[in-house]
């Protein structure tokens, strides 16, 4: 059974339809990629896997179970850790207390984190605002860790970031996928990193999925035609 | 040790220096004014739990303060006439006894709190001011037009509560009780600021969506928190109420409410000692002031225009540094 499905999924904001017909499932333990250009329903997607926008039409299911329902703050605590677009830590709070702020019993916790990103054991007590954009990126993910997800969400997980960093964070990404075995679904444009990390694609277009298939089977025909690259 | 910690030790110290040194030379009125301090200090920092760590600006936490009061006055007033506050469907009997009295006040606080914010938590910004501010002129009114218990004249108490093993009606022992709750209410406010439930409590009004995301209830949080807020200020009214031996409606007005917010700004919003920092010097203005002017109001809206203005961080802040340290 998939750990999460997604089928004929349609989404709102207010009157404005955003996503018409979504569907692509997460296996236990595969690292997905979910493309599509500016504005084709990458993060609205999101919104409605983590439960922050309600969906109107098809379902939604974590581990068999009907998300309709479900609160953004259950969503979480069911296991789906979201690693926002544009970071978004606890700006006042210092690293440690972003860290703590959400923690849950797991196999997670601050050194298994620090073992991560070595560098968030070096500024714990250092204020999340004060932080590197790439050092804020890490504290957000080791933040979604400590809730002890069984899905982690990245949502374009290294955009803005130095090369330099864009490699660490990508180097984790794998890290967490070959130690953990955590499911994982990831937004970004850089597909020659994700080719290095991603099992499946899905790429949207328009509110739409309109591929799905294993990330090798990418060709330059699709990408130029739905990623313009 | 950081320049804050040493500024909150000397006000404490300050606090209970003072009362001692008047017990010393004999000077009642100063310890009676020392125990008022400190009494709205609690009420400070009550409000401190909701405002400082929970950014809700809530201009009807005198509904908290006026419940506290009237448990006491109610209980007590039973007790002195010797008659049941209920007889059916259980018999209960008014008190005078002051943890029992607390004990009242608290859950009264903590329940009353617990309702006004579940409806309150709905709404956000000028609307959240407005409609605490309506509960608590609501319940103003109501005790007003409520003659049993003194209406618009309140209700006396001839002889202050008693506590196990203490005088309460020598001030220094009555300041001792109300300085111990104070430090525990300030260790209570320290314990929920370093908790986890504190850090979630500081993101939750700024960033509920984020919050959300990581599997907690912003709403809820800030719930808990207006509770535990409205149960601290509860105590401080029965503690304000035992002090003048007096409760009247005027406890519940929104003066009072504007009164309790003054000494959190004035003091530093979220910070540890602000809202004692803030009673301390709101008492001594009055006493001060008012003994040159009956205006002296005046004079403190221009301290606090100028703390607003120039001093974001409050006093505390003026001295300590204006950033609020978590823990």
């Amino acid at each position: 059974m998939s750990l999460l499905k997604l089928d004929h999924v349609s989404a709102f904001y207010g009157a404005s339809q955003a996503l018409f017909d979504v569907h692509f499932d997460v296996q236990a333990g595969e690292v997905v990629a979910l493309l599509g250009r500016n504005g084709m329903g990458k993060t609205t997607t999101i919104k409605v896997i983590c439960r922050l926008l309600r969906h109107r039409g098809g379902l939604v299911l974590l581990d068999g179970q009907d998300m309709a329902q479900v609160p953004a703050h259950r969503a979480a605590r069911a296991g789906i850790g979201l690693v926002p677009e544009g970071r978004r830590c606890f700006a006042p709070l210092t690293v440690h207390e972003n860290l703590i702020a959400a923690a849950r019993p797991g196999d997670w916790d601050l050194p298994a984190v620090a073992e991560v990103f070595p560098r968030l054991a070096e500024r714990k007590n250092q204020r999340a605002a004060s932080l590197s954009g790439g050092e804020q990126q890490m504290l957000a993910i080791g933040r979604a860790l400590m809730t002890n997800p069984r899905l982690l969400v990245l949502d374009e997980a290294t955009e803005g970031l130095a090369p330099v960093i864009r490699q660490e964070i990508w180097a984790a990404i794998a890290g967490l996928r070959r130690q953990s075995g955590l499911s994982i679904l990831v937004v970004d444009k850089s597909l020659r990193e994700l080719g290095r990390v991603a099992d499946r694609a899905v790429i949207l277009q328009k509110g739409v999925s309109v591929w799905t298939g294993a990330f090798g089977d990418l060709d330059p025909d699709l990408t130029d035609r739905y990623l313009g690259v | 040790m950081q320049r804050e910690t040493w500024t909150n030790l000397a006000i404490l110290l300050g606090l209970l220096i003072v009362p001692l040194w008047a017990w010393v030379t004999d000077e009642p009125f100063t310890i009676t004014l020392a125990t008022r301090a400190v009494i709205l200090a609690i009420a400070g920092v009550g409000l401190n739990i909701a405002l400082g760590l929970g950014g809700l600006v809530s201009l009807g936490h005198a509904a908290f303060f006026g419940i506290g009061g009237y448990a006491m006055g109610v209980l007590a007033s039973h007790a002195q006439a010797y008659s049941p506050l209920l007889e059916w469907p259980i018999l209960i009997e008014g008190t005078k006894s002051m943890p029992m009295i607390w004990l009242v006040a608290i859950i009264a606080g903590a329940l009353l709190a617990l309702a006004i914010g579940a409806l309150s938590l709905r709404t956000t910004g000028a609307y959240f001011i407005m409609i605490t501010l309506a509960f608590g002129q609501m319940l103003y009114f109501f005790m007003i037009s409520w003659p049993a218990y003194g209406g618009e004249d309140g209700l006396s108490i001839y002889v202050r509560n008693g506590f196990p093993g203490l005088n309460t009606l020598d001030p220094i022992q009555f300041f001792a009780i109300c300085f111990t709750l104070l430090v525990l209410v300030l260790w209570l406010f320290w314990q929920v600021n370093r908790s986890a439930f504190g850090l979630a409590l500081g993101s939750a009004r700024q960033n509920p969506d984020r919050l959300r995301a990581v599997g907690i209830h912003p709403d809820r949080t800030l719930l808990v928190a207006f509770t535990i807020s409205g149960a601290v200020t509860g105590l401080a009214g029965a503690l304000f109420a035992d002090l003048n031996r007096f409760v009247s409606p005027t406890m519940f007005s929104w003066q009072t409410s504007g009164e309790i917010m003054v000494f959190v700004i004035l003091g530093g919003v979220g910070r540890l000692m602000g809202p004692v920092f803030g009673a301390v010097l709101f008492v001594v203005l009055e006493h001060v002031l008012g003994g040159v002017s009956e205006f002296w109001h005046i004079y403190l809206g221009a301290i606090l225009l100028g703390v607003v203005l120039f001093a974001r961080g409050g006093l505390i802040g003026l001295i300590a540094g204006r950033a609020v340290a978590h823990g």
